[in-house]
């Protein structure tokens, strides 16, 4: 079961600030984010890099995106 | 197209935007513009409100095409790539309120952040006081983001809505068809224009518009802002954005230097007082405002252009406020700041410190 984000509709650096506390939080796992432009969807994956997480899937849902991250 | 599309996310996407703004914001001023303000968002945005008369300081009244452009060219990026979102909601009414006291806060400096990287480019060291001050600003707005400060969550919402703001930019131009300036002459048809001052200075609109255009079809693409350079830097040690503005400053020295425009100093600076404490001070304010409304003036013009109508309730605030700024004796000359603008930059640092204090947390 991944853990869920949902940062449609927040600006920035909401997106961001969530999905990193949430990785703080479960430390490794996978992680889903919702986003609901194309600037949270670039932030969110970029941030998510850097912090050694892996980008698995990014997927169009509704009118933003669906962008699964993962750390083993 | 998703080639183009990754490339300005990219870290060379965002450098080139920068030395694209650094070459042209120099050209302009070579072309026209008032001298270290190739582009200044807030004093862009205030000179469009003396243009409209909601003040009437008559050295700054000229409706700058270059802040027309820069929401049209967001737009048409938007729609060529499908990024067009019509969204609000997310307290309109704190947005109006920080846009109109973030642009207080610059007129006090003279400048936005856009300015001070270009008042530092062309060797105004009282801009290192405003920078330093927009450093400090979003340290403390960053402070807050931490502690759960949010505006809360935009709705999607019908197309029309994202489109006021570019209509009324388009509408603006068309103003300046209409009534275009009359040599020697203070107003055409509806419209305000200065005979001397900054405000007289200007390139040729159709230059100004072109490369407004162009700056705000890449920035929507490249999501460039000055604000989210360093507040990015702060909070998560991320040097994305931040590439990108330290480029724009390097560039634009470069520039600066080869076109003759290079003058180091502190006094007798164009547009600029040498009151250290108050430029930084106004820009405290104004990086606070910026931080907390989550984008620097120019990111604020490129979002409401690609359907973000919160952001253009903070434009619209920019410009009221440029209004209060000049008609209540706020705004800051090369003497020095103006009467009541000491108040006003304590004022609105207690109400930013209002809205950073109770707004928190509570996202469902």
């Amino acid at each position: 079961m991944s853990n869920i984000v949902d940062a449609r509709g927040l600006s920035c650096p909401q997106p961001v600030l969530l999905t990193l506390n949430e990785m703080k939080k479960i430390n490794k796992g996978e992680i889903v984010i919702l986003v609901d432009t194309d600037t949270s969807k670039e932030n969110v994956s970029r941030a998510a890099t850097t912090q050694g997480w892996n980008v698995k899937s990014v997927e169009p849902e509704g009118i933003g995106y669906r962008i699964t991250v993962s750390k083993e | 197209m998703t080639t183009i599309k990754n490339f300005f996310a990219t870290r060379w996407g965002i450098i080139s935007v920068g030395a694209f703004i650094g070459v042209f914001a120099p050209l302009l001023q070579r072309w026209g513009n008032p001298a270290n303000m190739g582009i200044c968002v807030a004093c862009f945005d205030r000179d469009i409100a003396g243009a409209l008369g909601l003040h009437r300081a008559a050295v700054v009244q000229y409706m700058r095409p270059e802040i027309i452009g820069f929401v049209l060219g967001s737009l048409i990026a938007a729609y060529v790539f499908k990024e067009f979102r019509a969204r609000a909601g997310s307290a309109p009414i704190v947005r109006f309120v920080l846009g109109a006291f973030a642009m207080i806060g610059a007129l006090v400096f003279l400048g936005c952040p856009w300015r001070a990287a270009l008042r530092l480019s062309g060797g105004d060291g009282n801009a290192i006081f405003g920078l330093l001050g927009l450093i400090g600003g979003i340290w403390v707005g960053t402070l807050f983001l931490k502690g759960g400060y949010n505006l809360g969550r935009s709705q999607k919402t019908h197309t029309s809505v994202g489109w006021l703001l570019p209509l009324i930019m388009l509408g603006f131009l068309v103003l300046m068809l209409i009534f275009p300036q009359v040599q020697g002459q203070e107003k055409s048809g509806v419209l305000f224009y200065s005979v001397k001052g900054p405000g007289s200075m200007h390139a040729p609109l159709i230059v100004s518009l072109v490369i407004g255009l162009l700056i705000g079809f890449l920035a929507q693409r490249s999501r460039f802002c000055t604000m989210g350079a360093i507040r990015d830097f702060v909070l998560f040690r991320q040097t994305h954005l931040l590439l990108g503005f330290i480029t724009l400053v390097v560039v634009a020295f470069i520039i600066n230097l080869i076109l003759g425009q290079f003058n180091p100093g502190f006094a007798k600076q164009p547009v600029a007082h040498t009151m250290s404490l108050w430029n930084f001070g106004g820009m405290v304010l104004a990086g606070l405002a910026f931080c907390l409304a989550g984008g620097c003036p120019g990111r604020q013009l490129f979002l409401a252009g690609e359907g973000d109508g919160d952001a253009a309730v903070f434009v619209l605030g920019m410009i009221v406020g440029a209004g209060i700024s000049h008609n209540f004796g706020l705004a800051s000359s090369p003497d020095g700041v103006g009467p009541y603008g000491i108040h006003a930059v304590i004022i609105g640092l207690l109400t930013c410190l209002f809205i950073g204090f109770t707004m928190r947390k509570e996202v469902a």
